[in-house]
């Protein structure tokens, strides 16, 4: 390496440090606003891929099943809400390992996040959401309200959400939970 | 029909003193090993039954004392069954009798247990019948097999409110005639039939009543209703209605001035006894006259599955028909099933069928399903709506609209996925007695009664609840949810839930 390249490099690298000091101070905190609470039990996740992290409370069923427990992760950071909104539900959805158990069938995959200037969340999600789904009202509910709770207790912009599969507007997940409007925050779910 | 012959005069005592302990046994309901009532007019016999999932089946070799049937396995398997000649074939693995050749299909193929070999119990009413010398009606509701001609009236019993006074309907199908006298403080019906086809109570009545205080089985074809103190008099018309006889006897309530203790001119009549409030009963009664049980999911919707297999779309349909059976049997109401085979109905079909017929009840049957493999319990469900919903609905708007000769009037508009709104708080009354009633029977969830955004009962216009009875997704849980001593306990805990629901709402208010 010359030292005219090493230079450059330099310089690069300190603008790097500088933008994106200031991107930090800037950018807006996406955390619970409810009082966290302790897992259950620790438990791993995947990994979040490297790069900037946000806390975010995300949510799994809990110990006796009937309800969800809220647990604090590190999710990867989403430049604006539509982005951030994306990298949570991503990361609810994402498999979990033993002993954590999700609401959300594996295989369920994200599609895509609308944000309305309303505070209206639509949350398109692969059809395995539904044909993989074991059925049961309580599954079902624990289901909706952990994707309904994961946007609306860690971005306060969002105030509903709406379920999508594959694009379109559904009726229920399993035949129980009326999924034809967005449905608010409901912590009556979560231990 | 060969049944030993007996002398005659003894003959005569031994079957009315049979028929008597026929009606009080058929009469009570509990709990107990499921037989079917074989009754003629040589007395009457317990078959014992087999519940495999939602079917009843009897053992080929216990028919054959009754029936004077041989039955006989032949090298290649098949079954032969043979009455005077005449033969019905069996076959395994076949839901099919060849009866003296020809061709009748059953709910499932015969199935071996141990030596004896078990058929449908409908196998005699489809294929036995068929080649026996007497008639033979099955009445599956009751778990009854009527042989011969002996005259077994299936009698319900309803009361309706009539103002001040009260109605009493009593339907028989067959149609048998009936008298109804006075004797003191109770009237007395005796029927023109060997024995009747009824619980006992065929009225459950809360006490304490105004007119009416019991409906009660007094012997095999007589029944005894007991009058309460604002009885005055009575009147009694009966007509036929296709294959029933309708008895209906009408009430009459004294005046509450008549009741009054005789009293100075200037003194104002005494105000009614605090106890006995007036006409309680009848005017609950008049609240439901229709229930609409909805057995959730079906055909390709299965629901939850067990680890073994099975489906909550078959659970719920078997203890929909069995809570129908029961209601209709004991209360004489109206219940609609949403479905009553293996078939997918739409969520708004389901309701629809409950507005349409304008049910008074609306109770979905489901199991559950949890990812957790312990989580057990039942629970009561009620909709919820957001807040936004709740008060358009309660805003809600009249529009005058006109009326067919002239003139107009105001009719209240609710939107269909808003009409439960207004049944909120009795739904969530319903779901307490429910609660109630599954204490002791039914093992609860730790969140035994909760509110949801669930779809098939937004639309309901009538109270209406899920009731899931519990969890397919816990083996020990999947094990007693398919017993028969659990279905008979959850149905019990729903029929008396029902009943006291019945009583404790006036009519037809909307709060």
């Amino acid at each position: 390496m010359t030292p005219r390249t090493f230079l450059a490099a330099f310089v690069l690298l300190l603008a790097a440090i500088v933008v994106g000091t200031i991107l930090w101070l800037r950018a807006p905190r996406f955390t619970s606003q409810a009082t966290p609470r302790a897992a259950a039990a620790p438990a791993p996740v995947a990994p979040a891929p490297p790069g900037r992290k946000i806390k975010a409370r995300l949510f799994y069923v809990a110990e006796d099943g009937t309800k969800l427990a809220g647990i604090e992760r590190d999710i990867a950071y989403g430049e604006g809400a539509t982005e951030q909104a994306r990298e949570i539900v991503a990361a609810q959805i994402a498999p979990v390992v033993e002993p954590l158990v999700s609401a959300v069938p594996r295989g369920t995959a994200l599609r895509a996040v609308f944000l309305t200037r309303g505070g209206e969340a639509y949350v398109d999600l692969s059809r395995e959401v539904v044909a993989a789904h074991p059925g049961g009202t309580l599954n079902e509910l624990l289901t909706v309200y952990t994707i309904v709770n994961a946007l609306t207790v860690n971005l306060p912009a969002v105030t509903s959400v709406q379920l999508l599969v594959d694009g379109k507007e559904i009726d229920t997940l399993a035949g129980h939970v009326d999924l034809r409007q967005p449905l608010a925050k409901n912590l009556g779910w979560v231990q | 029909m060969k049944f030993r012959a007996i002398p005659q005069p003894a003959a005569g005592i031994l079957t009315l003193a049979l028929l008597i302990a026929l009606a009080a046994s058929l009469s009570s309901q509990a709990p107990q090993a499921p037989s079917l009532t074989l009754l003629s007019k040589e007395g009457r016999r317990a078959l014992p039954l087999t519940i495999t999932g939602d079917q009843e089946l009897v053992a080929l070799d216990d028919l054959a004392g009754p029936f004077q049937v041989t039955v006989r396995e032949d090298a290649l398997g098949a079954i032969t069954v043979t009455y005077k000649g005449k033969t019905i074939v069996l076959t395994p693995d076949q839901a099919l009798a060849s009866v003296s050749g020809r061709l009748v299909s059953l709910p499932a193929p015969p199935s071996r247990s141990g030596r004896r070999w078990l058929v449908p119990v409908e196998f005699i009413s489809r294929a036995l019948a068929l080649i026996y010398d007497a008639r033979l009606d099955l009445r599956k509701a009751s778990n009854l097999l009527v042989v011969g001609d002996v005259r077994v009236p299936r009698v319900t019993v309803r009361l309706d409110p009539l103002g001040t006074a009260a109605r009493l309907t009593i339907d028989a199908t067959p149609r048998a005639g009936s008298t109804v006298t006075q004797d003191g403080d109770h009237l007395t019906i005796r029927f023109d039939a060997d024995a009747l086809d009824a619980p006992n109570p065929p009225l459950v009545l809360p006490p304490p009543q105004g007119i009416v205080q019991a409906v009660r089985l007094v012997d095999a074809t007589t029944m005894a209703v007991d009058l309460g103190p604002r009885f005055a008099g009575f009147r009694t018309t009966s007509q036929p209605v296709d294959t029933t006889q309708r008895l209906v006897i009408d009430l009459v309530a004294q005046a509450p001035t008549e009741t009054a203790a005789p009293a100075p001119a200037q003194t104002p009549a005494p105000p009614p006894p605090p106890a006995e409030p007036p006409l309680v009963f009848g005017q609950n009664a008049s609240a439901i006259h229709t229930i609409a049980i909805d057995a959730g999911h079906g055909g390709d919707d299965e629901g939850v599955k067990s680890a073994d297999g099975a489906k909550e779309k078959d659970f719920a349909l078997a203890v929909a028909r069995r809570t129908k059976a029961v209601i209709e049997a004991r209360l004489g109401l109206r219940v609609l099933l949403t479905r009553d085979d293996d078939r997918n109905v739409p969520l708004d079909e389901r309701t629809a069928i409950a507005n349409n017929n304008k049910a008074d009840l609306f109770v979905s049957l489901h199991a559950n399903g949890s990812m957790r493999p312990t989580t057990s319990g039942a629970s009561i469900l009620c909709a919820a709506f957001d807040k936004e919903a709740a008060q358009a609905a309660a805003v809600g708007g009249a529009e005058r609209l006109p009326t067919f000769g002239g003139g107009s009037r105001d009719i209240e508009l609710v939107p269909w996925d808003l009409a439960q709104t207004r049944h909120l708080d009795r739904s969530e009354r319903f779901a307490e007695l429910v609660q109630q009633q599954f204490r002791d029977r039914v093992p609860l969830s730790s969140r035994a009664i909760d509110r949801a955004p669930l779809r098939v009962l937004e639309s309901a216009n009538m109270p209406a609840v899920l009731i899931e009875l519990g969890y397919l997704t816990n083996a020990e849980q999947a094990k007693l949810l398919a017993s028969d001593a659990f279905q008979t306990a959850a149905v019990q805990a729903i029929y008396e839930a029902i009943v006291r629901f019945r009583d404790a709402f006036a009519p037809g208010g909307t709060p």
